[in-house]
């Protein structure tokens, strides 16, 4: 078995086959990391980049550690160091980048669709390591992972996932993931963070958080970006955790054993409480520990074959 | 015409089994410090048949683990159909007397490749291999410690060992036009 | 030399109210005469040159009033040289130049410029002028120079002029050069950084919208203002349907 894919772009092209062997592969390499020698020689030889053109510490470091974990060789090249700045084209870096003969480009940026168009240019595997509003596939993967150690399925779940949804990438890729897998996920936000047509995605969409939460089985809280208040997407910081942050008395709504998950960084006291953040029912860090296990599976399923002809 | 012959069937299984389970126990002086470890898949069943006839002789339940040779294989970036990922359990091994277990030996390399994942879990004090079916052609300088039936093949053949926890059967089938050789 | 015949194609002159096959006869430069390719039964003397149509749309010189043809200052984007052979290579005789070069078409230098690099090309160039300094929507353009040395409309066409005062105070002024003002009708704040039509295919690709109501509003704007002040409005690339009916009930 294995992805008969040159890339890992999005959850949307994904079938609910695939995504199952992604998170049974995950499943297993969470055992390597447990392990006194925390390495494996699977992809001896291979070279990733990781080409960050947004700052982030989480999703490159588990990048870097999943693909050191399977002994490849990692590369990080962050914004402040390439030649973006200096006015290269995305295309003109995809064809330096290829003359080094990478086997595998992960790639964030702040626009949809550039690691779409990267993997035009290129013959080595592309991941998307988030992009623009659009898809955070890894991050939808270990979500999932998460989801399924703790519930041991992923249909007939109530998921509700609250916050930004008009920009964020995270709630895209879960809603897919989520409703392929049989799930029904609810999005909740302040109507100015609903966007357009969401519904077609195959979601229920409510503006009213408990609704939202009655009886979910899992809760999904997104980071609240503080400057859109400027932008008028929210009129107050205040006023958004009273509506929307997650407190122990709306937790209440949900089923007893409810799951808490959050993408990180949080934002304590926003969009979740400490003591919700830091309670029996948060996965926030188990989130990091299938992050690794996820990517791993995600580079062993692209590299670690002969290429198709 | 595709010919396949059983050359082992359920009972020959079970007495190969016992010989060699005889045999660990002899040539080990008894059951002390002795871990068993099997190649998933069969030949993590076969390792708990092992333990099973140890038991029954000796009176004691030896540790049995699983060591998946998969991500030390050799052929991974040349093999067209990826292996998916099995069983990894692997007891402490430190100063142990570890058997490995497998179904068939052939070239080699996979025994390789489980030597080296059990090496990152530990220091064995020894190593040693039991297999059912030694067929030959190997490519590695590996030997078996216990064979449970020596079987001269040509390349072409298919070895295949069908297990009743896995295949509803227990038989060694030996298939001269094989789809795909093991 | 002087005579010429197209033949076979289909004949479209929406002024004549044509549209079927017609060979034409030109002469002297002139079109003579016009007839059914079916009844036509003329014979062509050997000193008239044949061009055969059939398969081809023959249509009048046609007239872009919306171009960019870049120059001066983005020449490596397009230059008057190639859009002008673009133009002639479609069926266009005429086109009409946006303001939004690189220095802005807000004055004679610019005008007089563009219109000497047009000269000897296939096609017609009309320029239009700014209708604020530097199309910044802060002060008019001397619109009686613009309209002097050649300009035919004035637009800050890639930008919209968000003032309505301004824009009032525009169509106002231009009235007496009779140049109409081509609005560019968008609401920058609606549009923000929207790349693409609002709605379920943009908020699957993530990318952000644009709402119809962003054109809308500035249409209904610009309908209202040319109503009080009797000045020409021409409403550039229409696009919803909500502006095509505000349009039809204003006119």
């Amino acid at each position: 078995m294995r992805l008969k894919r040159k890339d890992l772009l999005g959850i949307e092209d994904l079938t609910r086959d695939e995504l199952e062997l992604i998170l049974s592969t995950a499943a297993s390499f969470k055992e390597v990391s447990e392990r006194e020698i925390k390495k494996v020689p699977t992809l001896r030889g291979k070279t990733v980049i990781n080409l960050f053109y947004e700052p982030s510490t989480r999703t490159r470091t588990s990048f870097e550690i999943a693909a050191k974990r399977m002994s490849a060789d990692a590369v990080n090249i962050s914004v402040s160091t390439s030649s973006a700045v200096k006015g290269e084209t995305l295309r003109d870096t995809a064809r330096n980048l290829e003359a080094m003969r990478p086997d595998c480009i992960v790639v964030r940026h702040s626009s949809s669709g550039t690691p779409h168009m990267l993997a035009g240019y290129v013959g080595c595997s592309v991941v998307n390591a988030g992009d623009g509003a659009h898809e955070h596939p890894s991050q939808a993967l270990l979500d999932m992972l998460t989801v399924k150690e703790k519930k041991g399925t992923l249909s007939g779940l109530k998921i509700a996932i609250v916050g930004d949804i008009a920009h964020s990438r995270v709630a895209r890729s879960n809603i897919y993931g989520f409703t392929k897998m049989g799930s029904e996920v609810t999005v909740a936000g302040p109507p100015t963070m609903l966007p357009a047509g969401i519904e077609k995605l195959g979601c229920r969409v409510t503006s009213n958080v408990e609704d939202a939460l009655r009886g979910a089985d899992v809760i999904m809280m997104l980071r609240i970006q503080m400057e859109r208040q400027s932008e008028s997407f929210f009129p107050t910081v205040r006023e958004y955790s009273r509506v929307y942050g997650l407190d122990e008395a709306k937790l209440k709504r949900a089923k007893e054993d409810v799951i808490i998950l959050h993408p990180g960084p949080i934002n304590r006291g926003v969009e979740i409480s400490s003591e919700v953040a830091d309670g029996p029912y948060s996965l926030i860090l188990d989130q990091v520990t299938n992050g690794v296990a996820v990517r791993m599976a995600i580079f062993y399923l692209l590299l670690g074959a002969a290429k198709e002809e | 015409m595709p010919m396949k012959k059983v050359v082992l069937d359920d009972k020959a299984i079970e007495r190969a089994l016992a010989r060699v389970a005889h045999e660990i126990i002899e040539r080990n002086k008894g059951t002390e410090n002795l871990v068993i470890l099997g190649i998933p898949t069969r030949g993590y069943h076969l390792a708990l048949r092992l333990r099973k006839k140890i038991e029954e002789i000796e009176g004691v339940s030896l540790p049995v683990g699983a060591v998946d040779a998969t991500l030390y294989r050799d052929d991974l970036g040349i093999k067209k159909d990826q292996p998916s990922l099995k069983r990894m359990e692997i007891p402490p091994v430190d100063g142990k007397k570890v058997v490995m277990v497998d179904d068939v030996l052939f070239t080699g390399r996979t025994i390789r490749a489980a030597m080296n994942a059990l090496m990152d879990f530990g220091r064995p004090l020894a190593i040693q291999l039991a297999v059912l079916v030694d067929r030959g052609h190997r490519e590695l300088p590996i030997k078996a410690d216990y064979i449970g039936k020596n079987l001269p093949t040509s390349r072409k053949e298919g070895v295949k060992v069908h297990l009743s926890e896995t295949d509803g059967v227990n038989e060694v089938v030996v298939d001269s036009a094989p789809q795909e050789g093991k | 030399m002087n005579r010429l015949v197209i033949k076979g194609g289909r004949v479209v002159d929406p002024a004549q109210n044509l549209d079927g096959f017609y060979n034409i006869y030109v002469m002297g430069g002139r079109v003579a005469s016009i007839k059914k390719v079916e009844a036509d039964t003329s014979e062509v003397g050997t000193d008239v040159d044949v061009v055969d149509a059939t398969g081809l749309v023959v249509v009048p010189g046609l007239i872009d009033p919306h171009v960019h043809l870049r120059e001066p200052g983005y020449e490596y984007k397009e230059d008057i040289a190639t859009g002008s052979k673009a133009a002639a290579a479609g069926g266009f005789t005429a086109v009409m130049c946006m303001a939004n070069t690189k220095p802005v078409n807000d004055n004679e230098s610019v005008t007089r410029y563009i219109l000497k690099k047009a000269e000897g090309q296939p096609v017609r160039v009309f320029p239009v002028g700014a209708v604020t300094q530097g199309q910044k929507g802060e002060r008019l353009t001397e619109m009686g120079e613009l309209k002097s040395s050649g300009c035919v409309a004035v637009s800050d066409d890639g930008v919209p002029i968000s003032d309505p005062g301004l824009m009032r105070r525009a169509l106002e002024y231009s009235s007496q050069f009779q140049m109409p003002v081509i609005t560019h009708a968008e609401d920058s704040s609606l549009v923000g950084h929207g790349s693409m039509n609002e709605g379920v295919v943009a908020t699957r690709l993530g990318l952000k919208g644009i709402p119809n109501a962003a054109e809308d509003v500035i249409v209904a704007r610009d309908i209202a203002l040319a109503e009080l002040t009797g000045g020409r409005l021409h409403v550039a690339h229409v696009s919803t349907r909500g502006s095509v009916e505000l349009i039809r009930r204003a006119k």
